[in-house]
């Protein structure tokens, strides 16, 4: 057959069998445990007597109730003290390999899943945690999973799932200064929406897809989950096999070779048809910054804020009226120069080393503007070696930025990074949801560059002046 | 996780017809902190308490007609956001059994249906009669369940339809254990990984030990 979506041939290849009703009995081969969705799976196991079906497929972290103090201890993590140890308790008594918070490889789990070459092209790897579609982008397909899923991959190491449909979201043209690979998902979820995916798998293709390094790839397909799709996927090519190669848990010598000769066909074939196709020509489009409560409330930075009145469909003025309030914004203005109070950099959207390496690329020599709290929090506690290995903590703290240590922090706010009552977020993070980083809190959404930018000029600010 | 066959069943509904109701509306992050958080409490916290923690009177589900809700009406994009299951084991211990709207996020309709929580597509139009109905009457915005013939009835008697898939329909009706349907299927799984192993060895040696 030369007629089959990338998708569809990761897909075949995990079918175990039909369970009726469209539904397929799938196989997954990386199961991926963080803190906050494990324990009630595990719990369930004990009840029914089942035991962790592939321990040896299975492994955990802790990342998103931990502390990111710089020199974390014992005494950190107050809130998380109680989920934390119940998940070595877990890990050790179903003989799970964790890394955990005093673990080198402890980190983000979508930052260390690709880092540590436990996400492989042509694989599914499975997480209770809805960003795990960020495998994509080294071509494999991550599925994020609620709790009772959980529970039903550690006793089956299987997951029973309606086959999606399929899109392929093309990006044409060339990206303009200062637009990242956040800018492009940015500009697709302003253009298409933020349900635009649902019940659907997302191969992002085209030329602009292809010229991005594999750490883009991986902020492209993390948000897949905010365009409403649980899947979404970017073929994976010779940057990417270069990318894996070496990798503490990547296949080597003999088996490297047979693994790579099956990867190379990990592309969807001419002939292949989609179930929907969209395109964007992401040339004109400038650095966006999200300006309301859903992704989909986005501009360009050089632009102005929407103005209700000009607004004609009924529910989606009285929206724009609600988000403007809430965010504290005026109508029409430039969003340009809207003040802000905290700059954060991290995430399993954006706090790998290159996205640390393009904020520090601004922040160099300059200083944090006196009224802003601004922190940089790297996605995992190797990206936070190598960062220091290159000496970009001393450009942040020198700048006046926090360096800290890995874990969510105030992407989801569940330990002690919380944005105040009303203050108003820079975030390279991928959620601007009412009260998502704290009670109250305001958040824009953008690139590490240009919340570097922000924090520098103490409001929200066109990087491509930093240029 | 072990559930309760769903019964048909009358109870009053609440409207909060918004679009893009997400995950961290309806149970916010701090909720997530410990094994055994108070979830009834915290559905949609942000949005049922001020900074005090006191109730805002005008929140739907504060409203004295409206505190026993069993029945949401949601509006499109139901459940967006985060995969947190919490949110559908908060809306099952405040009491809320059905949720209906136009249509749901992939996840949270996964993790309802799991949770023994009826999550009904309505169109539009059937949502906009139900939204008339309760605010003609708030004292009457019972709506009876009848999840065998798939309708739903408000006080003017007219059955309005909604859907969901009949393998859904019929697993919460039986109440199914989704892993010991799954685990029927053990000797497929075996002879899949016996299969994959020679194709795929990569996958299954991992080196990845406690």
């Amino acid at each position: 057959m030369s007629d089959r979506t990338l998708f569809g041939k990761i897909w075949d290849l995990h079918r175990i069998r039909s369970m009726g009703e469209g539904r397929d009995l799938i196989f997954v081969d990386r199961h991926i445990l963080q803190e906050t969705t494990c324990a009630a799976a595990f719990r369930g196991l004990q009840e029914a007597h089942r035991p962790v079906r592939c321990p040896t497929l299975t492994c955990a972290t802790q990342d998103h109730i931990v502390s990111t103090e710089l020199n974390r201890n014992a005494a950190s993590n107050r809130g998380g003290r109680e989920l934390i140890s119940l998940m070595a308790k877990n890990a050790a008594a179903h003989n799970i390999r964790l890394f955990g918070l005093d673990d080198p490889r402890q980190g983000i789990v979508h930052v260390i899943g690709p880092e540590l070459g436990l996400v492989l092209p042509g694989s599914i790897v499975a997480c209770g945690d809805s960003h795990t579609s960020t495998a994509g982008g080294l071509g494999a397909l991550g599925i994020g999973v609620g709790t009772s899923e959980v529970e039903h991959i550690l006793a089956t190491q299987t997951l029973v799932l309606p086959r999606p449909k399929t899109l392929r979201m093309s990006f044409e043209g060339k990206a303009g200064l200062g637009v990242t690979a956040k800018d492009i998902v940015l500009h697709a979820l302003g253009t298409f929406g933020i349900a635009v995916g649902t019940g659907h798998a997302i191969e992002y293709a085209g030329p602009a897809i292809r010229a991005l390094p594999v750490e883009g790839r991986l902020t492209i397909c993390n948000m897949s989950i905010e365009l409403g799709a649980r899947l979404g996927l970017i073929a994976p090519d010779d940057a990417t096999f270069a990318y894996i190669k070496g990798r503490p848990y990547a296949p080597q010598g003999a088996l490297w070779e047979s693994a790579l000769a099956s990867w190379q066909t990990l592309r969807t074939d001419d002939d292949a048809r989609f179930d929907r196709e969209l395109s964007l020509d992401i040339s004109k489009a400038a650095p966006q910054i999200t300006w309301g409560t859903t992704q989909e409330d986005v501009i360009g930075v050089d632009q102005a804020l929407p103005d209700p009145s000009h607004i004609t469909d009924h529910d989606r003025r009285e929206r724009a009226v609600a988000m403007l309030d809430y965010m504290g914004l005026t109508p029409g203005r430039p969003i340009e120069g809207t003040p802000v109070d905290i700059v954060f950099i991290g995430s399993c959207t954006n706090a790998r080393l290159s996205d640390l390496e393009a904020a520090a690329a601004i922040v160099r020599g300059k200083h944090v503007a006196p009224h802003v709290r601004a922190l940089v929090v790297p996605g995992s506690s190797q990206v936070k070696r190598d960062a220091e290995h290159k000496g970009l903590d001393k450009i942040f703290t020198e700048a006046g930025f926090e360096w800290r240590s890995a874990g969510c922090s105030m992407c989801v706010s569940i330990n002690e990074d919380i944005v105040p009552p009303g203050a108003r977020c820079i975030a390279t993070s991928n959620r601007n949801f009412e009260n998502r980083q704290g009670p109250r809190a305001r958040t824009h959404l953008a690139s590490p560059a240009m919340a570097a930018a922000a924090a520098i000029a103490g409001g929200i600010a066109d990087v491509r002046r930093f240029a | 996780m072990k559930r309760e066959p769903f019964q048909n069943f009358s109870g009053i509904a609440a409207p909060l017809p918004l679009k893009n109701i997400n995950m961290d509306a309806i149970i916010p992050a701090p909720y997530l902190r410990t094994a055994d958080a108070d979830l009834a409490h915290g559905l949609f916290a942000l949005w049922r308490y001020d900074d005090q923690g006191h109730e805002i009177a005008d929140f739907i589900l504060n409203r004295p007609a409206f505190r026993n809700a069993t029945i949401l009406f949601g509006g499109e994009n139901f459940g967006c956001g985060s995969s947190r299951e919490a949110a559908a084991w908060a809306l099952k211990r405040f009491g809320i059994r059905a949720v209906f709207a136009p249509s749901f996020a992939d996840i949270f309709y996964e993790n309802a249906f799991r949770n023994g929580l009826l999550a009904g597509i309505i169109t539009h139009e059937t949502l906009a009669h139900a939204l008339a109905l309760i605010s003609d009457n708030p004292a009457k915005a019972s709506f009876a369940i009848d999840l065998s013939n798939i309708t739903l009835t408000g006080h003017d008697g007219q059955k309005l339809p909604f859907t969901v898939p009949d393998f859904r329909r019929e697993a919460l009706l039986r109440g199914d254990d989704d892993i010991a349907t799954t685990l029927r299927c053990a000797d497929n799984i075996d002879a899949f990984m016996a299969h994959d192993r020679l194709n795929r060895p990569w996958i299954y040696e991992t080196g990845m030990t406690p």
